[in-house]
């Protein structure tokens, strides 16, 4: 064995596993860090595929990510800069084959008139939707940077932390508890419904509660994921979403740069096949090339079926194995990035429009959703899926040549393996044409315009990335895996049931997206066990 | 002239804040671009001199542009019903052609808003505030005959205030306009269209409304200002109406307090009798929205309570925190609206206070920041709960009115 000089090891540099690192690395421990990819930052990426162009690979646009921890770890001397976006378009497809178009602006006079032009009702009644979620934001807000309690633990700790959250709930009053009870199990189609009339609208908002879940708009539990969207801020402003300079990779790298410049080491294509487990405690690591390298303490940024792939299961209780093997993950969404020639037009989109440097949706109904999610479950590609496309490259000049774009489709629904059979190449490329061909029915020269294509259906997700059956949260948000059920119940303060190794991936509380909290969290436990304070 | 929506076109995207119907009129009046947003329109928030304007209606005229005010128009047989479900007074009370002064809750009592109830005949009413709620007039109309129409901006408003308002009225040839009463309303034709002339306002003076259809917007206003300038008439912007309504004694949504829809924290609702309108509540009136919360807490003493107060000294006292020490060491209120008043020579504000403080009679100091010349200065003046509101001439209950 060769001998070991590290305090720390973390697994994965995902921007989790980096911010778990700078933390450790800055509160004075010696800490590698091992990443099986030849690049880091997991599903936070920007590798250029094609020319001079850049592509936010995986993650696209921020907005969770927590300012504390920009600022803790001086991301911005390294490069970190998240810049909000105004816009956004759903584009309607009126019945007699014309197009109109239901602008989002930066001011909210303009939205409020466009959306007047639809309903009355739903400009007065949108506001009183956002301000519902936002109540639900500042609820959950404060537990993001917080470790769960452990409800069935009597420890003082558990028991403080219980009677914070039990205080803070029922501070709410009676109508804000019923209304958050009802909120948690709602479906976002419901949710919608109680408030809007407009498909357009509706279908505009409930786009974003299914992304990242195998379940529908009309499914008990996704209005909840609607709040995983809106919680976010850029310097204080709640909801709003950014495009970071340079590409969501930008913001690993600078905290790859951060940890680097405090005394860390990164090895890269350091792939660990397992981990060396002795009487319940961690002794080390091998690696995929057989190297095996020394550590009793070793903190996983991998998603928790992987982690605990990773360990015998003699070490294991039995009723862990068996709740990692249930951990869902599902994997329902594909990405595909696209260089053009140009900003390809939309129909329904006037020239010059601003609304192009936000979102830009094309599903028509709830139904449509609905009917998207349908085929997901037979095991196809969804026939009219939800897409968000972005165009970064109106914002960011960094990113492509002077006069090109670059668009970012997320789509949903995406199985990881389609029911006719595996993805062989022929599948992946026919999925690829159906989105372009998709996309081409509302913008005349989008095929013209194309450059290049990078796909990733959720196979590929899995295998490039290593988020298990593509799962882009590592492991579906719903409430039966949140809060102190994520990812196991008893195991959801980032430790595990072998002594020294712990988890910071997405796949502990509070969860996925590029919000850097389980890292930040899981530093804090780990530092709490050793005595020490960052 | 790109101003007003034609309904179904797109906005204008590179200007999202439309134009008021009497903009075109009154734009060459504009001296120092002193412009704000208000409900979606360009308003301004002074034309000249803000000291001028405010004279102007408390020694000859002032004129405010009302049009980005929300009108509702609720009408059907059963209107009187609805309005009374909506609002805490009782609106059966009301005569056609008058006007009252009314708030309305949700179910748990927490203020929606305050405005003014306009009551045109039986079935017809409308509804006059600041802020849009037209999802919750429909909600709460549920079950109740009547149709609910946002009229914003097809009629156009203008405030016409100030001692000698009533006869430029008169002199353009509105007869009969010095017999309304305060809260009384009636329709005059002028050059073949109707205006509707209220005796409301919200600067505690003499003063009118003016209610016409937007497409009349340069006639009224060029008919008002030529009848109106040997009087000294004045158009005005909102730092001179904010002068004026606070020594009203008027409270002013999302200055006093936020409307219960808008609220993300806790503990920003407010019941009415925490904003001083209890009278404005009828528990014998039948069931409205709110009425049983708001029973619930009638039956408890208040623990905060909005009043006027009195602050030594002229520095005015905006954003002060409220003490019951000079040395500060327990707050017990805090200024919402802040005004040395040029008339009364006193430092008024309205404030909201704990109990019992708000009963007056016990000390209290309030913590008044200077900005002078790029610096700070931190003040502790004595301070006591006044007599609302703080100015209230004669000529305002008056009818007819003094003519001068
Ligand atoms: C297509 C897509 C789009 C998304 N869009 C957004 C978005 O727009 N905004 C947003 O906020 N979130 C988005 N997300 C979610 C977000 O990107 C992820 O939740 C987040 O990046 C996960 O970070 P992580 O550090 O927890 O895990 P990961 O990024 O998954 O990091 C885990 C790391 O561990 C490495 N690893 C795995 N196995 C091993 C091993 N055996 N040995 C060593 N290393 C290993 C992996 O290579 C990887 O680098 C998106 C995700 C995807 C996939």
């Amino acid at each position: 064995m060769k001998h070991d000089h590290y305090d720390a090891v973390v697994i994965g540099a995902g921007h989790n596993g980096l911010v778990t690192a700078c933390y450790l690395q800055r509160a004075g421990l010696k800490v590698l860090v091992l990443e099986r990819n030849s690049y880091i930052g997991g599903a936070t990426t920007s590798i250029s595929k094609y020319e001079d162009f850049t592509y936010s690979n995986c993650s696209y646009v921020c907005s969770l990510f927590r300012q504390e921890i920009a600022r803790d770890l001086e991301l911005y001397k390294f490069g970190m800069q998240v810049i909000p976006y105004n816009g956004g378009a759903q584009i309607i497809k009126n019945e007699d084959g014309s197009h109109d178009m239901l602008g989002a602006y930066w001011h909210a006079d303009a939205n409020r008139r466009d959306l007047e032009r639809l309903s009355k009702r739903d400009a007065n009644a949108y506001d009183r939707l956002n301000r519902d979620i936002m109540r639900q934001c500042e609820f959950i807000k404060p537990l993001l940077m917080r470790t769960p309690p452990d409800p069935t633990s009597f420890k003082p700790r558990d028991l403080m932390e219980l009677l914070y959250l039990g205080k803070r709930f029922y501070g709410l009053g009676k109508e804000r508890m019923l209304e958050t009870i009802r909120f948690y199990t709602m479906s976002a189609a419901d949710y919608l419904n109680e408030y809007l009339e407009n498909d357009a609208l509706k279908s505009y908002v409930a786009g974003g509660a299914t992304v990242g879940t195998a379940l529908g708009v009309y499914s008990p539990g996704t209005a909840y994921v609607l709040l995983h969207h809106a919680m976010g801020d850029i310097d204080g402003t709640v909801g709003a979403w950014g495009f970071a300079r340079g590409g969501m990779g930008a913001i690993s790298k600078a905290l790859n740069d951060s940890f680097i410049a405090s005394g860390g080491e990164v090895r890269v294509n350091a792939g660990v096949s397992k981990f060396i487990v002795e009487r319940g405690k961690v002794k080390g690591m091998q690696l995929e090339d057989g190297e095996v390298i020394d550590a009793d303490l070793v903190v996983s940024g991998m998603d928790v079926r992987r982690t605990f792939n990773a360990v015998d299961p003699n070490e294991l209780p039995a009723w862990v194995v068996e709740r990692v093997k249930n951990f869902r993950f599902r994997g329902s969404s594909a990405k595909i990035n696209i260089a053009l020639d140009g900003v390809p037009k939309f129909h329904g989109v006037p020239d010059g429009s601003p609304c192009l440097t936000g979102d830009i949706h094309i599903s028509q109904s709830m139904e449509e959703l609905e009917t998207a999610y349908d085929d997901w479950k037979a095991g196809r590609w969804s026939d009219k899926p939800y897409l968000d496309m972005l165009i970064p490259s109106l914002i960011d000049p960094t990113m492509t040549p002077e006069g090109k774009h670059w668009m970012s489709i997320f789509i949903q629904y995406c199985p990881y393996e389609p029911a006719e059979g595996g993805w062989t190449e022929a599948r992946r490329q026919a999925f690829g044409q159906h989105i372009v061909n998709r996309i081409a029915e509302f913008s005349p020269d989008f095929t013209e315009k194309m450059l290049h294509m990078e796909l990733r259906t959720p196979k590929d997700i899995e295998t490039e990335v290593g988020l298990t059956e593509g799962n882009i949260f590592q492991g579906e948000l719903t409430m039966d895996q949140l809060i102190f059920n994520r990812p196991i119940p008893g195991y959801a303060q980032y430790r595990s049931p072998i002594k020294g190794l712990y988890m910071c991936g997405s796949s502990t509380h509070p969860g996925g997206g590029v919000m850097g909290a389980p890292g930040a969290n899981a530093a804090r436990e780990v530092l709490l066990d050793l005595g020490r304070r960052n | 002239m790109k101003t007003n929506t034609n309904n179904n076109q797109r906005p204008l995207i590179e200007r999202p804040i439309q134009e008021t119907a009497f903009y075109p009129s009154y734009k060459h009046l504009i001296q120092n671009d002193n412009y704000e947003e208000w409900s979606g329109y360009t308003a301004l928030a002074s034309f000249a001199c803000e000291g001028q304007e405010y004279f102007a209606v408390r020694n000859t005229c002032g004129v405010y542009d009302i049009c980005p005010m929300i009108k509702y128009d609720i009408s059907g047989p059963d209107a009187e019903r609805f309005m009374n479900r909506l609002v805490t007074r009782d609106v059966s009370k009301m005569l056609p052609e008058r006007v009252v002064y009314a708030v309305w809750c949700n179910d748990n009592g927490h203020v929606i808003e305050d405005g003014t109830v306009f009551r045109y005949s039986a079935t017809d009413f409308r509804l006059c505030c600041a802020e849009r709620q037209l999802e919750w007039l429909e909600d709460s109309s549920i079950g109740y005959d009547v149709s609910i129409a946002d009229v914003t901006e097809e009629i156009a408003g203008l405030a016409v205030q100030g001692p000698v308002s009533c006869r430029i009225l008169k002199k353009m040839g509105f007869t009969g306009v010095e017999n309304l009463k305060p809260f009384q309303l009636a329709t005059f034709p002028l050059h073949g269209y109707d205006v509707v002339i209220s005796r409301t306002g919200f600067t505690g003076d003499l003063g009118y409304e003016l209610w016409i259809d937007v497409k009349n917007a340069s006639d009224l206003w060029e008919s008002l200002f030529s009848a109106g300038k040997p009087h000294g008439i004045l158009m005005m912007g909102s730092e001179a109406l904010e002068m004026l309504r606070i020594e009203a004694g008027l409270m002013l949504v999302n200055a006093e307090f936020m409307s219960c829809f808008q609220t993300v924290r806790l503990n920003r609702d407010r019941t009415p009798f925490e904003l001083g309108l209890d009278w404005l509540v009828d528990f014998n009136k039948g069931h409205f929205i709110g009425r049983r919360a708001l029973l619930k807490v009638s039956m408890k003493g208040l623990s905060r309570k909005l009043v006027g107060i009195d602050i030594d000294w002229n520095k005015q006292a905006d954003g002060a925190l409220i003490y019951d020490s000079k040395d500060a060491s327990k707050q017990i209120g805090e200024v919402t609206s802040a005004l040395w008043s040029p008339i009364l020579k006193q430092n008024i504000a309205l404030a909201y206070l704990d109990a019992p403080y708000f009963d007056g009679g016990k000390e209290m100091w309030a913590e008044v920041y200077l900005h002078r010349e790029c610096m700070w200065e931190r003040k502790m003046y004595k301070c006591r709960v006044a007599q609302r509101p703080f100015y209230s001439p004669d000529r305002r209950r008056l009818t007819p009115p003094n003519d001068m």
